[in-house]
Formats: C-alpha cells, sequence, structure tokens
C-alpha cells in the first residue's frame, strides 16, 4: 500500500468528501479508494498494525490460537438496537469466545453494492470502531470491493479474528456428559424479533431491540473462575437456541431435557412470537451463550453470571441425559413433553 | 402475558383433565376442525395427557393444505413472469406445486414476497406502477375480510395493477361433506375459534340439528382444548347435541357484522376443490362481478395441464380424520418437512408437520 496519506484531522462527524453515494469506482483500487479508505477506515480505526498499511498485518502470537469467520448479510442493515457493522465485530469476537478463547484481531472486508450513501457507510464504520473497543479488539486488515448495483444488498461484510486461548479453557463436545446442567446467559429471540419488527412487509410497532454485545469480557471471567467446569460454550445465533441444542445431541450419546418454564423470554418478544407464530427457541440471538456445564458448579456460575451486568438473568433451563439419545425435549410448562426438532428452512409466519 | 398465561396454566389443565377422566365412560371420537388446534393439542404434549376413551382426529382446516395444486402452479407460473410480483403469506410459500414451489421459483429469480397483510401488497402495488402485483388469497373466512378489504382499497386507489389469485374456502360446508363421507367416525367437533370469530354461531345450528351431532366452538390454548373437548364429551356421554362457545372471550354469537359485511361486498359463494378432498358445492369464495377487475384468474389467461398428485400421499384421507400422520407408509421416510409429498407436512398447521416436529420418533408416536 501507498505511503501518500492524505492527512485530515477527522472525528465523528462525517468528512466533507465530493461524493455523496459509493460507487464502482471506489472499489477499483485507484484514487476514489484511496479517498474513500483514507477518510473513513483507515482514519477511524487507525491503530498500529492497521496503520503500517500493508497487504496484511504482521504481529506475534504466543501460544494457542483461535481462528474464526464469518460473514454478515443481514437486512435490513440498520435495525432496532444495532447495525451490520457492530454484529460483524461482535459475531466474530464471540465466536472465538466460544472457543475458550481470548479475541484479539479482526480482519474486516467489505462488499458493497454501488449506491449505497457515505451516511450510511461512515455509521457502519463508526459502530464497528465502537463495537471494536467494547470487545477490545483491533481491525488490522481488511478489504474493500463495489459491486454493481443489484449485485449486492447494501453492504456484506466479512470478519475473521484471532484470540490467545484462555490458559484453562476445555471447551468441546465430547466433553458433555449426562447430569451437566445447560445454562442461559440472556432472555432469548430479541435480536431475530428486532429485525423481522423492521423487515419489509412484516412491519410491526414494537420497542424490542437486538441483543447484539460482545460476550468475551463474561466469557474470560467466567474461565478465570471456573476453568474446565464449563464443558462447553456456543452462542445461539441463527436457527436460535433449539438448533445448537439438536447439534449437542445429535452425536447420538446423550439427550437432552429443557424446561419451558425456565427459558428466559421477555414478554414483548414473547408477544410479537406469538402474533407471527414464531417459536423463540428457534429465532436468533446475539448477546447470548449457551453454557453445559459441570452440574457441581452450576448453581455457582449461575450466581456468578447474575452479577455481571450483561448477563442478569441467567439461569439454568435444563440438563444433559441418557433417557432419551439424540433427542432435545422440552418439558412444557403445563406438563406435556414434546420433541424439539431441528428447524426446516425458515421459520414464516403463518396464515392465521 | 395477560391473556395467553391464563390459558396455560398448569392448575388450570389439570382441572379440566380431571373432568373428562371423571365424565367420559366410553370411547368417543372428536375432530378439532382447524390446524392452529392440531398444532396446539401436539405441541402441547395434551393427546398424550387425554384419557384413552378420548380419540382426537385432525380436521381439515388448514388453508393452505387444501389449496389446489393446480392453483400452486399458476401461483408459480404467474411468479415466474417478469412483470408479476407475486405476494404471498409466508405458509404458502414452501407448499410444493407439482414442479416446483414458489419458494424453488423465488430462488430462481422470481420477484416474490412474504406479506403479514394483504393490505400491504396494496402498498407494493401503488410503489410499482409498471409491475403486476399479485396477492395469493388464500385461507378461511378468519383471511377474508382483510383479503377483500385489500381489493376495496385497491379500487378506491384506482389501481390497475393489483390482483388476487383466490382460493377461499369456507369451514361449516366442509364439515357437512366430512359428516356425509360413508367412511365418517367423526361423533362431535370442536369448531374454530377464529373462523367463528368472523363469521359467528349462526352457521352452525342448521348443522348440529340436521345431523344431531354435538360441537362446541373451541380456542387455541391448552386450557381452552381442554375445556372444549370436557363440554364436548359431557354432551357426548348426555347423549345431547348443542352448540355451545368455549371460546366466549373472544367469539359472541354475531361475530363480526363489519367484517362479515366486508367479505360479502367483494366475495361470492362457489363451488371449491379442496386438495385432497374434492369439490365441495359452496364451500369456496369467488371476487363478485363488480371487482373482477382484480380477479387474476380473469386477468392472466394461464393454461396450466392439470397435474397429478403423488400417489404415495395420503392427505386427503388425513384431512378428512380418517388417518393419522404417522399411519401414512411415507412418513418421516420419502415424506419429511424438507421434502414434503403434500401439503400437510409443510404448513405450519398442516397435522403432518406438527407430529414431524413435535413428534416425529416412534416411541413418541405410540403415545399419541
Amino acid at each position: 500500500m501507498t505511503n501518500n496519506k492524505i492527512k485530515m484531522n477527522l472525528s465523528c462527524p462525517m468528512p466533507k468528501l465530493d461524493f455523496d453515494v459509493i460507487t464502482l469506482g471506489h472499489g477499483s483500487g485507484g484514487t476514489l479508494s484511496q479517498q474513500l479508505l483514507d477518510s473513513g477506515v483507515f482514519t477511524v480505526l487507525s491503530n498500529p498494525l492497521l496503520d503500517e498499511r500493508h497487504d496484511g498485518a504482521i504481529f506475534n502470537l504466543n501460544g494457542r490460537i483461535a481462528f474464526s469467520s464469518d460473514s454478515y448479510v443481514i437486512s435490513p442493515i440498520f435495525f432496532p438496537g444495532g447495525n451490520i457493522g457492530e454484529l460483524a465485530v461482535n459475531g466474530t469476537v464471540n465466536d472465538l469466545a466460544m472457543c475458550g478463547a481470548l479475541p484479539k484481531y479482526l480482519s474486516l472486508s467489505f462488499i458493497i453494492e454501488e449506491g449505497l450513501t457515505m451516511i450510511e457507510f461512515w455509521d457502519i464504520i463508526n459502530s464497528i470502531k465502537t463495537a471494536c473497543d467494547k470487545a477490545g479488539v483491533q481491525v488490522v486488515t481488511g478489504d474493500t470491493k463495489v459491486v454493481e448495483r443489484g449485485k449486492g444488498d447494501k453492504i456484506f461484510i466479512n470478519t475473521s479474528g484471532l484470540g490467545l486461548l484462555h490458559p484453562k479453557a476445555a471447551i468441546h463436545l465430547n466433553r458433555i456428559k449426562p447430569g451437566d446442567k445447560i445454562i442461559l446467559s440472556n432472555p432469548i429471540a430479541n435480536h431475530g424479533m428486532a429485525v423481522i419488527s423492521v423487515r419489509k412487509g412484516l412491519e410491526f410497532e414494537s420497542e424490542i431491540v437486538s441483543d447484539t454485545r460482545p460476550l468475551n469480557h463474561t466469557v474470560k471471567l467466567l474461565l478465570d473462575q471456573f476453568g474446565d467446569s464449563i464443558h462447553f460454550l456456543r452462542d445461539p445465533t441463527r436457527g436460535g437456541v433449539a438448533s445448537v441444542l439438536n447439534e449437542v445431541a445429535s452425536d447420538g450419546k446423550v439427550g437432552i431435557t429443557i424446561f419451558q418454564k425456565d427459558i428466559p423470554v421477555n414478554e414483548s418478544v414473547a408477544g410479537a412470537c406469538e402474533m407471527l407464530g414464531l417459536d423463540p427457541l428457534y429465532v436468533a440471538n446475539e448477546g447470548v451463550f449457551i453454557a453445559i456445564v459441570d452440574e457441581s458448579i452450576a448453581h455457582d456460575v449461575v450466581q456468578f453470571l447474575r452479577q455481571q451486568s450483561d448477563t442478569a438473568a441467567a439461569c439454568i433451563v435444563g440438563h444433559v441425559c441418557t433417557e432419551h439419545p439424540k433427542q432435545v425435549i422440552l418439558a412444557s410448562t403445563i406438563g406435556g413433553r414434546r420433541v424439539v426438532n431441528r428447524l426446516t428452512g425458515e421459520q414464516l409466519p403463518r396464515i392465521c | 402475558m395477560k391473556y395467553l398465561s391464563e390459558y396455560r396454566n398448569p392448575e388450570l389443565v389439570e382441572h379440566f383433565l380431571k373432568e373428562i377422566r371423571k365424565t367420559v365412560t366410553k370411547p368417543w371420537t372428536i375432530m378439532e376442525v382447524c390446524g392452529g388446534q392440531t398444532h396446539s393439542l401436539v405441541k402441547n404434549g395434551l393427546l398424550s395427557m387425554l384419557p384413552e376413551n378420548v380419540h382426537m382426529v385432525h380436521g381439515p382446516g388448514c388453508p393452505v393444505c387444501v389449496t389446489p395444486l393446480h392453483l400452486i402452479d399458476k401461483a408459480v407460473h404467474l411468479a415466474e413472469e417478469k412483470k408479476v410480483i407475486l405476494c404471498s403469506y409466508g405458509d404458502m410459500i414452501r407448499v410444493p406445486g407439482s414442479k416446483k414451489s414458489l419458494l424453488d421459483a423465488k430462488a430462481l429469480g422470481a420477484d416474490i414476497r412474504i406479506l403479514y397483510s394483504p393490505l400491504e401488497a396494496v402498498n407494493v402495488a401503488k410503489a410499482n406502477p409498471d409491475k403486476e402485483v399479485v396477492f395469493f388469497a388464500v385461507g378461511f373466512e378468519t383471511t377474508a375480510p382483510a383479503n377483500a378489504l385489500s381489493v376495496i382499497h385497491a379500487k378506491h386507489l384506482g389501481l390497475t395493477n393489483y390482483s388476487i389469485l383466490t382460493s377461499h374456502v369456507l369451514v361449516p360446508p366442509a364439515m357437512e361433506a366430512i359428516i356425509n363421507d360413508d367412511t365418517n367416525v367423526v361423533q362431535g367437533f370442536l369448531a374454530a375459534g377464529h373462523v367463528c370469530t368472523i363469521m359467528g354461531m349462526g352457521e352452525y345450528y342448521p348443522l348440529v340439528k340436521k345431523y344431531k351431532i354435538p360441537m362446541v366452538v373451541t380456542g387455541f390454548e391448552p386450557v381452552d382444548l381442554l375445556q372444549g373437548i370436557a363440554m364436548l364429551v359431557k354432551q357426548l356421554e348426555n347423549g345431547e347435541y348443542k352448540l355451545e362457545n368455549q371460546y366466549s372471550r373472544v367469539v359472541n354469537e354475531d361475530g363480526n357484522p363489519a367484517a362479515r359485511n366486508t367479505i360479502t361486498q367483494v366475495f361470492e359463494s362457489s363451488d371449491r376443490e379442496w386438495r385432497g378432498i374434492g369439490m365441495i358445492p359452496g364451500s369456496g369464495l369467488e371476487l363478485r362481478d363488480d371487482f373482477s377487475a382484480f380477479d387474476a384468474n380473469k386477468k392472466f389467461q394461464v393454461d396450466i395441464p392439470k397435474a397429478e398428485e403423488n400417489k404415495d400421499c395420503i392427505a386427503g384421507q388425513i384431512l378428512r380424520g380418517l388417518k393419522k400422520p404417522h399411519e401414512c407408509s411415507q412418513f418421516g421416510k420419502q415424506c419429511r418437512p424438507s421434502n414434503p409429498l403434500g401439503a400437510p407436512m409443510v404448513s405450519s398447521e398442516g397435522a403432518c408437520a406438527a407430529y414431524y416436529h413435535y413428534s416425529h420418533t416412534e416411541e413418541q408416536m405410540e403415545t399419541i
């Protein structure tokens, strides 16, 4: 990369630019690309590794490393409680945290559809910066491409991340054993219902906001305290809690029982789910984790999580058992039992 | 949640279960008409809580399931027209047509939009004057008022690019067809609560009287369903046949006159083919001549060969309460939600989907 930086002293307000929408030229690698990067990405996200402007970041990392990647294609790109930018940071940060890692560096790649306004892009960049600061990670390398109108959906973002494994972490599917308790860190289904409330054709008035947030700080404290008694961690994003639990049960050795009365769902979210005929167990979350922990420490874990501001509603929702291998069974509030199956395709609102 | 948690109260559930157990002395076969009721029964595990003598069979009240194959083919065909934006309720788009579903067509580039309200489709038409917007208007009496209102709105706005592809069906003629069927096993009905919210109870008295069959208009929550069953079992045991209303917090005698008027302003009754069941006289709704400009069937001349149903699918017997989903040789094998042979495996109100999602293992089936 070049060193002839255009020095601009930028703060949060958008810089004055010759353009107000992003065009194909901004992805050409030429002058317009340079202007876009200099005025936005490099300045806002500045850190010593990124400021090198090399083709890639060069650094030392000693120890066991977790490496994760995810792409973000959410529509609409702005939704109650967040936008695609902070989602892209928190999502990868959380994936690393679920491995038991302490997230450190991210890559950040944009695929932008021409016509995205600079105001939107600027808001996204600033959200990325805020989310990085909150999670304690740095963007150290990245890429920007612009595609023709109709070939994308405003903006797609890919982030990959590296983190050092927590020295006490021993998180793996094969560590789950009968008797383990299943803990949910927060009320579920907020993110999915916040997004659906503003989706075209389905708009409804609600106060529901996305729960997108970094989980790495809480997970670090959890591992500091409980170490290898935390057998498994997973953030139930797409497909929701039901999909994660089915994945756990699918190896065939264990079954899972959960109790409907214990599953935390905020009232407004439960109401929206009822209205649209959606099951909150299948709705996406962006700030919740499932911890499967040794029975002996389960209550201590819940007490510990409840003292953290981000996980004050944590609770035990079920346990791992031997009775119905491969199956997730829900004990309903009224005393019935039913299978919680894998989702087939997307959940769709019902007719009546 | 107010007005919801009360109807999922474990003590009340137990209270009505006790009442049913106390009342029942011999086997009774009861049909819940609406697919929403079927799902609630299965999802809440109620079927396994009922005494053996109370045998629930599942009715035809799944609008998506009874929409004829050739209409789905027609919707797919229209959606594939470059000029057309096809709008639909979410349930409909996964149902297999003879060659593909609307979801398949969408993946191949058709402009198909999932909406929650047909009035939103009118907005789509207003915003896209160079396109033809077609709303796939399926449903029972519950969705008919909103679908009718969309046509009234479009007419009021002077829109010429909005039309609806109607597949509207009516519940009472279908219940009558089930009663009249030679193979009928149903001795009492839980009538569909939300249909009666619109239509009231008037249409059901003649059926009760003519066929001497008890009916209870029933809601959808566990307490609603068990109370409805308790009321029906009491009538059956006493040899009575009355129309009763369990769902009185929502349904009144007259229904919703404004909604009914909207339906009659726009629609008139017609003979209608039900997928899996066949032609039932007077069981459908068609647009009146005054609104024929909004009738997609008349606006677009689509000539589609009549397709054959999959021979292995027993949806017709399931929709008439003659068989249970797990009694089908293809259930959970060839036929799954990801590869459905028939509509009841797809819809959120289909009986096969309910059984598959909530209790598809063999051990579970034995308890149903």
